[in-house]
């Protein structure tokens, strides 16, 4: 019988020299403790005694592994040639499943391109809330469940904030593209891309059969959940912890139609509470949405509501359920005025003291937000096991162990990616405490108009309101007359904010 | 948002804010598009040896604990065992095939390791009354769980895991990369999607410096 890899296999010998290496120690430890018990430690020097031991050893081994590695080279299992048979081809058949042709991906970007500006011509041009609808149920099929929801420009915010952090990580083409065109979109056109092409704000429209008003309040509150996550995301995506927006994405296992059990169960919930509170992921969570609120108030064009002069009938205000259109504000009294200019100075002059209190307190939770690294777990497992802390290993340590690498080198990592966190939650706390300081200037301010108009960081561009409006529809000749929708007394809803907005 | 926009009796203060609010609105705009264009198209054409990275895992870190099976987002998962079949010593006795505690040396299911009946042994030669066999794995029907690959880690390990690309949806963060406990999944190039074990390596390496021997 002839092995065709045996004689000349070096990887056998390297292996046979490994495993010999490994017992080294052993043989050491052994005769040094045998010392220790004869008493005899304290006259001659143990370790180079024990040392010849084990040098005679292993010159023992190396001979007899060199002398007759054939003999070793059977012990470890070698292919047999079999005449006539040739094995499959290995190599054919991994070749065989090949990553997806790229040209697909430039496909779904130039698809995501068109869905947004389509959403912007119905959105803004042939203002058609049905088309609209039928824009999202196409986003929900393409990109959720035949593209499976990913990569999404919401996801892609980490690929491009790692990408800055590492420069090893090379950021493609199609994500860079899938990051930029929303945005580009949104600084020409408002939300659009919210209101129909993004899978997750489609599915949550869809679902919204019955909205319920939420009052303001709750939307400026819960609106900062996505701006706090918007920060750990990017901070995560940084430190290379992981990307915790795919992670948590609660719609994700539906276009799957597959996911963990408890993600299924958020997704659920959310599309159960959807139903009421519309677009609750969009409005509270989404950290792209984050992003938009801060972006679209400076869009080139945005969804108008009335197409001619407003009659101010509200049905509009009534209509949008994320309490996204301000009524109109007549200018404040002098004295008015001058109360709010001092509450925006002071808002503005607290802006630096929330960054500074976010910094020193993010420093301060740094450190807990480390337990969500994987490298970190294993130094604190190893570290209890070395100690005799815990019982048994876990797989992680056990593969930690096989590596051969030391505790030492292990802890030495876990410290520095510690410091890193540190550092990482503080900026994270001054991020946060620029948002909670920005939002407070931003209330403080009062801007006045002269119709119903979208708030633009609010808005999704979603239609309801000007296919309530009476104008429109007059414009499309579905009412002949606009007198039973004009408001009894013009001058009522004229007055300040504050009184208008108490009637609702 | 322009003047024209307006309606008509304003005073001209609140006309002049409105310009100088649509002034620095027009001028964030195009800072903003142009910075977004430019940081975008940095970072894209600052690309590597390669363009793109797909997930996959390294065998030598695999310590074959079956997550790939139950944390991928697909069903069955987009992993599956692989046979390198240079690596195989065609026992009879296949460690990664049977099942440590099997009733007999038969091929019935309560004798096989793998639960769904993926990997197929195939009688090949009879050599000095010692029968070999081949292993194949059965893609469709392998999980993934690495029962298998585990089993043969005993001996030759010649079975290992790795994501097949034709299946892997490339999902933006890898769900089994989040629960390997070994942390084995890494990004590589889509141009090189496979990994090899070192001992493979080392394998191919001698076979191509030396020609195949026999």
């Amino acid at each position: 019988m002839k092995f065709p890899h045996s004689s000349p296999d070096r990887s056998i010998i390297r292996g046979s020299l490994a495993l010999l290496s490994a017992r080294i120690p052993k043989v050491l430890s052994r005769a040094l403790r045998a010392k220790i018990a004869h008493g005899q430690a304290g006259n001659s020097p143990p370790f180079s005694r024990g040392g010849t031991i084990g040098l005679i050893t292993l010159l023992g081994f190396l001979c007899l592994v060199l002398w007759s590695n054939s003999l070793v080279a059977q012990t470890m299992l070698v292919r047999p040639e079999v005449p006539g048979y040739d094995p499959p081809d290995w190599a054919a058949k991994v070749q065989q499943a090949a990553p997806r042709s790229w040209w697909r991906e430039y496909l779904d970007v130039a698809i995501l391109g068109l869905g947004i500006a389509a959403a912007g011509w119905l959105g803004l041009v042939r203002r058609s809330r049905r088309g609209l609808l039928l824009l999202t149920v196409a986003s929900v099929l393409w990109l959720g469940f035949w593209r499976k929801g990913c990569v999404c420009p919401i996801g892609a915010i980490q690929n491009v904030s790692l990408a800055i952090a590492d420069a090893n990580y090379t950021l493609p083409l199609a994500v860079a593209l899938v990051f930029a065109l929303p945005i580009l979109g949104t600084i020409f056109f408002g939300r659009t891309f919210c209101a129909a092409v993004c899978p997750l704000g489609a599915i949550q429209e869809i679902v919204a059969l019955h909205p319920v008003k939420l009052p303001e309040w709750v939307d400026h509150v819960f609106g900062l959940i996505g701006y706090v996550y918007l920060g750990l995301a990017v901070m995560f995506a940084v430190l290379g912890t992981s990307f915790v927006i795919c992670q948590y994405d609660p719609f994700v296992a539906f276009f799957r139609l597959g996911g963990s059990l408890e993600l299924v169960v958020v997704g659920i919930g959310f599309l159960l509470a959807g139903i009421f509170i519309t677009r609750p992921y969009c409005r509270f969570l989404c950290p792209l949405g984050a992003v938009f609120r801060c972006i679209s108030p400076l869009a080139r064009w945005h969804v108008r509501i009335p197409p001619e002069a407003c009659i101010q009938c509200r049905l509009c205000e009534n209509v949008c359920p994320y309490n996204a259109i301000s009524p109109p504000a007549a200018p404040l009294r002098p004295s008015a005025r001058r109360t709010a200019r001092q509450r925006f100075l002071m808002a503005a002059a607290m802006v630096p003291i929330w960054v500074l209190m976010g910094g020193v307190l993010g420093r301060l939770v740094g450190p807990i937000l480390s337990r969500a690294d994987a490298r970190i777990q294993l130094a604190d497992r190893v570290w209890l096991e070395e100690r005799g802390q815990v019982e048994g290993t876990t797989d992680a340590s056990d593969a930690f162990r096989k590596s051969g690498a030391h505790p030492d080198a292990l802890y030495a990592e876990a410290a520095m990616r510690q410091l890193q966190y540190q550092q990482g939650g503080m900026w994270l706390g001054i991020w946060i405490g620029l948002v909670v300081g920005l939002k407070i200037v931003q209330l403080s301010r009062y801007r006045t108009r002269d119709e119903y108009e979208p708030e633009r960081s609010r808005c999704f561009s979603c239609g309801r309101c000007f296919w309530y409006c009476p104008v429109e529809q007059k414009r499309l000749g579905l009412i002949e007359d606009l007198a039973p929708y004009l408001p009894e007394a013009r001058e009522k809803s004229l007055q300040p904010v504050a009184s208008a907005s108490d009637e609702s | 948002m322009s003047t024209m926009e307006r309606g008509v009796g304003q005073d001209s203060a609140r006309i002049a804010a409105t310009d100088r609010r649509g002034f620095l609105a027009e001028g964030l705009r195009t800072l903003g598009a142009l910075s977004l264009a430019g940081g975008v198209g940095f970072l894209a054409g600052r690309r590597g040896q390669e363009e793109i990275l797909v997930w996959q895992l390294d065998p030598d870190r695999c310590m074959a604990c079956g997550n790939c099976a139950t944390h991928c987002v697909l069903t069955p998962s987009a992993v599956k065992a692989v046979q390198f079949y240079p690596l195989c010593a065609m026992c009879d006795l296949c460690t990664g095939y049977f099942d440590l505690g099997h009733l007999r040396l038969d091929t019935a299911a309560e004798n096989q390791l793998c639960p769904t009946g993926a990997l197929r042994r195939e009688f090949i030669t009879e050599q000095a009354g010692v029968p070999r066999f081949e292993y194949h794995v059965d893609e469709p029907l392998c999980i993934g769980c690495g029962k298998c690959v585990k089993g043969c880690a005993m001996m030759n390990g010649s079975l290992y895991l790795q994501v097949r690309h034709d299946r892997c949806v490339r999902c933006n963060q890898c769900s089994i990369a989040l629960a390997c406990p070994t942390d084995a999944f890494r990004r590589v190039p889509a141009s090189q999607p496979y990994l090899l074990k070192r001992k493979a390596r080392m394998l191919l390496a001698h076979t191509v410096s030396e020609g195949p021997s026999g």
